[in-house]
């Protein structure tokens, strides 16, 4: 359905020293860097899936959502998205996508919310009845009963950026760009708009493409992950994938019995150590965390024990400095 | 079509939120249209020689000016497009399935209507029932009327043609600024803003005519007032299609040569 192959997009970028002589100077003679936002990037997304695209900033991953929702032209590399190039037949194309862009808003500011629906339904050309029922469910999944009569400059951020994914579902699309929709809301919300994307992309069968910054999101979301860094594709496969190769690390807490000296664990490196406490990191790679568990009932006296496995920001983060990006 | 219907409804209610900024507008209306009147009467009770334009059409000309100024001006811009350019919110704009030409022509047009629709008659009435000789006649003919229409809707559709290249300018300069005083003074001048066309020197008149500003503003008044005859407006009405229907299509244009090297500003 989604279909990129070897995607290439560089910007022009201006750069100047500070102060007034170099602002002088660069009135004569500009000087430009080529940052290369993308660099052969191809992937395929097939119909139904939802896909977490993620990388650290400045990594391309907005660069790709707009290359895909046709306004950014890049230089080499084809795009196919259901049989259309999305900057060739924009205006044929766009019918079938939905993009909420989370830095960003689409609805007129100074007006009630339904206003600004209702002119989307036109721009659309959405039937009414079709309208009727879409706004419907979506006023109701998005909890959005109380904000849409109110002007949207009266919104906070949480009920502004429901309703900017709300307007981007008018017209019922098949696929639904997402940049950063999470950016800046509070836990409720956060939630309140990962269990929508999971509704409408069982009920609806809609292709979900999320960039985001908060793993949690991807975690509650998406089963595949494809990872850009500095432009380059790194890594694209399943997320349970990911944890098994880089999130082998587990932490084991444990509390016990007064003890003098320090325990020593083969295989575990001691995080921290008190006379009641320990923690413990052990790499399930090479170690079962069962033998530690062993080892340790063998020196202590053990109360209470808790196994975390890594949280995936810090694979992430692993991930990131591997890739040294 | 329904888009463009829509576009002006919700500039309309966007419009009439803001009912302090339309009366000020009205009363600066009137204060300005008072002081020009009065200069141009001086002038007129000075002058030796019989003026071009009699200064009854004159005042006429004026108060029209003053009622449809949001037509005629092309200082009266929509800050919020440059914004959407120099923000990056064009993105939006952008993955919208009508062509972006069309829809920005729609809301600049629906801008400029919705000003005038608040403005307008207040101005229009009260000019009427002003007392002599500040006040404003009716035209000579319901024909001249009729034209008169024609020519003020023709030129508030220039207007916004010409306006478009503001916009586009934009993209490349990111900046409004400068577009706009040089748009916006050379338009006002030629478009007899500052000083009517007939009382411009025959060498200025000449270089006026050949500029679109004046077919604009100038022509559809002086048409309702009587001063250009019927089948020269007629003649000026064919000049008004031609000159709209090519500086749309180089609008156009140029729109489609930015916008295919646009760089989304900002992440």
């Amino acid at each position: 359905m989604i279909e990129l192959k070897g995607i290439s997009k560089s910007y022009k970028v201006a750069k100047r020293q500070t102060g007034l002589w170099q602002a002088a100077k660069a009135l004569f003679h500009r000087e430009h860097t080529i940052v290369e936002a993308l660099k052969n990037v191809s992937f395929t997304i097939n119909t139904g899936e939802i896909v977490g695209y993620i990388g650290p900033n400045g990594a391309g991953k907005s660069t790709t959502i707009k290359i895909m929702s046709g306004i950014l032209v890049p230089e080499t590399g084809t795009c196919t998205i259901m049989g259309y190039t999305p900057w060739k037949d924009r205006s044929k194309y766009v019918k079938n996508i939905g993009v909420v862009f989370g830095q960003r808003s689409q609805l007129w500011w100074d007006v009630p919310v339904i206003d600004s629906f209702e002119l989307l339904k036109d721009i659309y050309k959405v039937p009414q009845q079709e309208y009727k029922t879409t706004t419907d469910l979506l006023i109701e999944t998005l909890e959005l009963q109380e904000v849409i009569y109110s002007p949207v400059r009266q919104l906070s951020l949480g009920q502004r950026m429901r309703c900017e994914i709300a307007a981007s579902l008018i017209h019922n699309p098949n696929i639904l760009f997402l940049d950063e929709p999470t950016i800046g809301l509070d836990a409720v919300s956060k939630i309140a708009v990962r269990q929508f994307i999971k509704t409408i992309n069982q009920e609806k069968g809609v292709t979900v493409i999320l960039t985001t910054h908060d793993m949690n999101d991807i975690e509650a979301l998406a089963e595949r992950v494809i990872l850009i860094g500095k432009g380059s594709l790194l890594y694209d496969g399943q997320l349970g994938e990911l944890r098994k190769r880089f999130g082998t690390q587990k932490t084991i807490t444990a509390e016990y019995k007064q003890r003098a000296d320090p325990i020593q664990i083969p295989g575990a490196s001691v995080l921290s150590w008190s006379p009641g406490r320990a923690v413990l990191s052990v790499d399930t790679a090479n170690f079962k965390t069962s033998d530690i568990i062993t080892h340790l009932t063998t020196q202590v006296d053990l109360v209470d024990v808790t196994i975390e496995t890594q949280p995936i920001e810090d694979i992430i983060v692993q991930l990131y400095k591997e890739y040294q990006i | 079509m329904r888009v463009y219907l829509s576009v002006l409804k919700l500039r309309l209610l966007n419009g009439m939120q803001y009912r302090a900024a339309a009366l000020a507008g009205v009363a600066t209306q009137f204060f300005w249209g008072f002081i020009t009147i009065m200069v141009f009467q001086a002038f007129y009770e000075n002058a030796a020689a019989t003026q071009p334009i009699s200064l009854k059409e004159l005042i006429t000309y004026i108060w029209l000016q003053q009622a449809f100024l949001v037509f005629v001006t092309v200082w009266f811009r929509d800050s919020e497009l440059f914004d959407l350019i120099t923000s990056g919110n064009i993105a939006y704009e952008l993955c919208r399935p009508c062509e972006l030409y069309g829809f920005w022509f729609a809301k600049l047009l629906a801008q400029r209507l919705s000003s005038a629709i608040l403005r307008c008659f207040p101005i229009l009435i009260v000019s009427f029932f002003l007392p002599k000789p500040y006040n404003m006649t009716f035209p000579p003919s319901l024909s001249a009327f009729l034209l008169f229409l024609s020519a003020l809707m023709l030129g508030l559709l220039l207007l916004v043609a010409i306006s478009m290249f503001l916009y586009i300018s934009v993209f490349i300069t990111m900046s409004p600024m400068g577009s706009l005083l040089i748009f916006g003074i050379l338009g006002e001048f030629f478009a007899g803003l500052i000083i009517p066309v007939p009382l411009m020197p025959s060498w200025l008149q000449n270089i006026a005519n050949v500029l679109p500003f004046r077919w604009t503003a100038d022509f559809p008044f002086r048409v309702y007032s009587g001063h250009i005859p019927q089948k020269e407006a007629l003649i000026g009405i064919a000049i008004q299609l031609v000159y709209l229907l090519v500086l749309v299509w180089l609008g156009r244009i140029s729109m489609n040569r930015v916008l295919r090297k646009v760089v989304v500003q900002g992440g």
